[in-house]
């Protein structure tokens, strides 16, 4: 039988506002356990929640930015369960009437297609605590640092149909999360966190089958594994008779399966109310008009412009746009080379990437800068070097030897275009391969990428390619008058 | 020797007659004669209050003071005091000392008031009667065998008795109106929003609010003076100026409108109370008031509204107290959750169980929109009745509770009797109104309320009503035992 | 509307209540009491009326993105049963 699967992702990603979503603590990572956790965080008998502005403000932008109705009144409600993270014993959270509805981000497919992904809501709530379990005997510690810490829980609609559609999806979200500045998109710290909904069922068939919900899905290799792995069972589930259940899975990426989370199993039952502590967020026209002209221009609407403007090729427009960072690199790189985004764009995607990633570099820490890249650039344009020479040259940028020109100059790495001296290397090179010489004169033309290679060598790479090639094609057929 | 008010005090202190010192030391020295019986207090703290009444006396002495400065108070259990243990009246908190102030402590104590302890009440404010209490039952000093109403009971006999001026409590279903009636003294709830939530340990959070339990009006407006205001800490503080209480005290009822709701004279109302409640409208009308016969179609609906809404919102409210971060924990529970469930058990007294088992029913899944939804727009309708009430009246008036003060244990084994003695107070609760009891009068020698309700905000309405109903009579000035 | 011992043992694990034997009957009637008390709303017609969340008629007000607070782990772990490193200490939870 054809299966089909259906998957759909709830995205929590941690907002950056500087102090926590009801009360004054900081959200700074890494402090000692329960240094950030107030009263309030703490859940003390009298104490009041009191919304942050700025996460209001994230939320609203994130709905603008997939075009989303941002609703003028939403309500704070509260999630009742009981777990030693969660100090109320209630989460609150938006229930009914989220602050984002509706919205929707276009994927691009492996394929080259373009595909809608729906966002049915995005709501603000706080984050849980953490618990421990090191070095505390046959107990849990608490460290509700966390707790409070602003959260947009993004919900998409069930509209993927593969793990890989899935993660291109997680990695759009992060892409924008991160253009809009509303979230630092890291993984590890758990600022960026996706739980995926998924089930199987038969191709053509209209009514979902039964889904699993898959936890702890923190990176983008994970998700996907951790989705085919689901696939796979519950189809082995379904093929041998059985039937899949509604539960909760957990990742266990060091042995690649998901498997039943116990604890959770019994019926959850949240007893969702609206939370008396708290008054309708109203926003008024002109607060939206205000973030909507915060906006950055889009992932999407830049990969565009850099395709019109520069005309670049799709896969370089990709990785150009990956970060707003990395897009302002090459559009700073291409500004000072004035005349040639192409060259920009191999730099920025080629040698410059591969540095950031051999040091773990983040582009913004790029040792360097899109001014220095340019100015080497430029001495390629103008033919004091060779492409392969400035390759040279950037490792030595790299290594903090000095400016293009300082590493030219000092290392005499200067392009020879001095004909004489050309002459004289091409001469040598002709006397000393005289078998060559003769296969050429029988008309093996492509001997000639030989005496090139020979001569640029002898040169030090030096030499400047255009003028060998044309003393070596005069000099051969002069001899082979 | 009779029982002095707020106002009083304050010209006393004002005039070097006294200082804050003699007066809290003779406070501090009533409630150790004559607390033992009445149970009042859960916790008096003396070195506290005379260390605050030596700052006060040097405050006045600098030139310094306000018209509360140096006046002894208590404040009811349910306000965090920074380092003072607060209990609200149960076992869960029996240990509990607060790192902070409630807003309404710490707006007091910066008016240079004196708090010399922290008065009794029903566990959680849940109970119309002081008997849920973890620290006993609060006996009413016009008698011992009966209840002097709650939950805001330790406050109403304490004032009743001339232990304390004044005392702060909190009303969320008629906890301040209630007792003040049943103990023959004046309450105070103000609109919910004018007095700051931040630190008094929730109950029903869209329901509950602080106040004041005094003698008189005039005393009830000084003190809500110093507490009423805007409150950052507080989402549902309402950003609204406050008037001068004091000042509008002085406007006579000629024009007053004063709507009285057939509803509130039904068959569950003592007929005496009904006659001096109906003696007492008499007399505001002989000042010039009109009355107005009134109807709140709904206001039948506010018991099961109030016992839906209120045990919702404390079944999440009371969550918070698991035994992990502060309060009660049962010591050697075998895993999680025999922790959570023995903690809970062994802390809570059963109405407050009670009430978050009703709590937690009617807001599970299958039950919400019959049960919690249903009651939400209940509350819309009774309130859309006193908004249209006030259309053409300045003032609700009627009965505070259906009879004087009932004996101890009358009820304690039927909770819905029980529940029905919040009857008149709860729509001003549900419908977020300012409201007041004062005594009028007194049947086989207990106290009877007069209740007015205000429309929202309108605190200054009802206070000016209050005090000059009780310039034209003495019902306040009646004492126990006296 | 009559609730049952099955009721009263759910409801009472919702709300993390250890309930005795003795206790569920008590439960039980009481209740069922209340519960036949509120019933009564259930006759009211109350089509097209707008649910009453608050008595405030006020929207939300927002706080600045400040940090206002400093560490007061000490102090407020003063009030804590058992604490250890730091860590509020609870029976171990699985996961
Ligand atoms: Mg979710
Ligand atoms: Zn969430």
């Amino acid at each position: 039988m054809e299966w089909e699967t259906v998957i759909g992702l709830e995205i929590h990603a941690q907002l950056a506002t500087r102090s926590k979503i009801f009360s004054g603590s900081s959200t700074a990572y890494g402090a000692e356990p329960n240094t950030q956790a107030n009263l309030i965080d703490l859940g003390y008998p009298g104490v009041l929640p009191v919304l942050n502005a700025e996460a209001v403000r994230l939320a609203a932008k994130f709905g603008l930015a997939i075009g989303a109705t941002v609703s003028r009144r939403s309500i704070f409600a509260r999630k009742n369960y009981f777990y030693p993270d969660l100090p109320k014993g209630y989460q609150i959270s938006q229930y009914e009437l989220p602050i984002v509805e509706q919205g929707s981000l276009t994927i691009r497919l492996d394929d080259g297609t373009e595909k809608v992904i729906g966002i049915t809501r995005a709501h603000l709530e706080e984050d849980a605590g953490k618990s421990l379990h090191e070095n505390l005997g046959d107990a849990t510690g608490i460290d509700l640092n966390r707790a409070g810490t602003p959260l947009l829980e993004i919900v998409s609609e069930p509209d993927m149909r593969s793990a890989r559609e899935a993660a291109t999806y997680m990695r759009a979200i992060h892409q924008l999360v991160r253009y809009l500045d509303i979230c630092d998109g890291n993984m590890q710290e758990g600022s960026f966190r996706c739980d995926a909904n998924v089930s199987v069922r038969p191709s053509g068939e209209a009514k979902l089958g039964t889904r699993a919900e898959l936890k702890n899905l923190n990176s983008f290799r994970f998700i996907e594994k951790a989705i085919e792995y689901e696939i796979e069972r519950q189809i082995d589930i379904i093929e041998g008779g059985g039937k899949v259940v509604q539960e909760t899975r957990l990742y266990d990426s060091d042995r690649d399966e998901t498997r039943s989370m116990r604890s959770k199993e019994e019926a959850h039952d949240y007893r969702y109310f609206p939370d008396p502590d708290l008054l309708p967020v109203e926003l008024d026209d002109a607060f939206i008009k205000e973030v909507e002209a915060e906006l950055p221009e889009l992932p999407w609407i830049k990969a565009q412009r850099f395709a019109e403007e520069f005309g670049l090729r799709r896969d370089d427009i990709d990785i150009l746009t990956a970060s707003r960072a990395t897009a302002d690199y090459f559009e700073a790189v291409a500004a000072t080379l004035g005349d040639d985004p192409k060259l920009a764009a191999n730099w920025v995607v080629g040698e410059l990437s591969g540095a950031l990633n051999r040091d773990g570099l983040e582009i913004e820490a790029s040792r360097v800068p899109p001014h220095a890249l340019g100015e080497l650039l430029q001495r390629i344009k103008d033919g004091t070097i060779s492409g392969k020479i400035a390759k040279e040259v950037f490792e030595a940028m790299w290594n903090g030897e000095g400016t293009a020109d300082e590493i030219i100059e000092n290392k005499g790495l200067k392009q020879i275009t001095d004909r004489d001296a050309i002459e004289q290397l091409v001469d040598v090179t002709l006397s000393t391969s005289a078998e060559q010489v003769q296969q050429y004169r029988d008309g093996n033309q492509k001997v000639l990428g030989f005496f090139v290679g020979q001569v640029m060598k002898a040169s030090q790479g030096k030499a400047n390619p255009k003028q060998v090639n044309e003393i070596l094609r005069q000099k051969l057929s002069d001899e082979a008058e | 020797m009779a029982r002095q008010t707020l106002a009083q005090m304050s010209g006393a202190l004002a005039t070097g007659e006294t200082t804050s010192r003699a007066l809290t030391e003779a406070a501090l020295g009533r409630i150790d004669g004559g607390d033992s019986e009445l149970n009042s207090f859960i916790n008096v703290c003396a070195d506290e209050a005379l260390a605050a009444a030596d700052a006060a006396d040097q405050r006045r002495a600098a030139g310094d003071a306000g018209p509360l400065t140096g006046i002894p108070i208590a404040h009811k259990d349910i306000f965090c005091t920074a380092g003072v243990p607060t209990t609200c009246g149960s076992r869960m908190l029996q240990d509990f000392v607060p790192p902070y102030d409630a807003t309404v402590v710490r707006r007091l104590a910066a008016a240079g008031v004196v708090t010399v302890g922290k008065t009794n009440m029903d566990e959680f404010a849940m109970g119309s009667s002081n008997e849920t209490s973890y620290f006993g039952v609060v006996r009413n000093p016009w008698d011992p065998d009966r209840s002097p109403g709650g939950s805001s009971g330790g406050s109403a006999a304490a004032v009743a008795a001339g232990l304390v001026v004044a005392a702060t409590g909190t009303d969320t279903g008629g906890s301040i109106r209630q007792p003040a009636a049943l103990t023959g003294i004046t309450g105070v709830k103000p609109t919910y929003g004018r007095v700051s939530r931040y630190g008094m340990i929730a109950f029903a959070s869209s329901l509950d609010q602080a106040g004041v339990l005094t003698v008189t009006a005039e005393d009830a407006a000084m003190l809500l003076q110093a507490m009423a205001g805007f409150d950052p800490h507080d989402s549902t503080s309402a950003d609204a100026p406050v008037p001068d209480y004091v000042t509008a005290l002085g406007e006579d009822l000629a024009g007053k409108r004063i709507g009285v709701p057939g509803e509130f004279f039904d068959d569950g109302l003592d007929a005496e109370c009904a006659a001096a409640v109906r003696d007492a409208l008499a007399v505001l009308e002989g000042m010039g008031a009109t009355i107005q016969e009134i109807s709140l179609p709904n206001i039948g609906l506010s018991v099961p509204t109030y016992y839906i809404v209120a045990p919702a919102e404390a079944s999440s409210n009371l969550s918070r107290y698991d035994g992990v971060r502060f309060g009660y924990r049962h010591a050697d529970a075998a895993d999680l959750e025999e922790m959570y469930k023995l903690t809970r058990k062994e802390g809570f007294g059963a109405e407050v169980k009670r009430r978050i088992m009703t709590g937690t029913y009617v807001l599970s899944a299958g039950y919400y929109d019959a049960y919690y939804l249903q009651a939400q727009k209940a509350r819309q309708l009774i309130a859309a009745d006193f908004r249209r009430a006030f259309e053409s009246v300045d003032i609700v008036a009627g009965p505070t509770a259906p009879t004087p003060a009932f004996r101890l244990g009358e009820k304690t084994d039927d909770p819905v009797q029980m529940y029905l003695n919040d009857i008149y107070t709860i729509g001003a609760n549900l419908a977020g109104l300012p409201g007041a009891s004062l005594p009028c009068g007194l049947v086989n020698g207990l106290p009877v309320g007069l209740q007015l309700i205000g429309p929202a905000f309108g605190e200054a309405a009802v206070l000016n009503i209050a005090h000059q109903y009780q310039q034209a009579t003495d019902w306040h000035l009646a004492e126990p035992g006296a | 509307m009559a609730l049952s011992r099955q009721d009263v043992e759910h409801i009472a694990h919702l709300a993390r209540l250890e309930v005795s034997e003795d206790e569920i009957a008590d439960y039980v009637a009481k209740l069922s009491s209340i519960l036949d008390m509120v019933a009564q709303l259930g006759e009211t017609d109350t089509t097209g009326v707008e649910p009453m969340a608050h008595p405030l008629d006020m929207a939300q007000r927002l706080r600045p993105d400040d940090v206002t607070e400093s560490d007061q782990r000490e102090f407020f772990q003063r009030n804590s049963a058992d604490v250890a490193h730091g860590l509020y200490r609870v029976p171990r939870v699985i996961e």
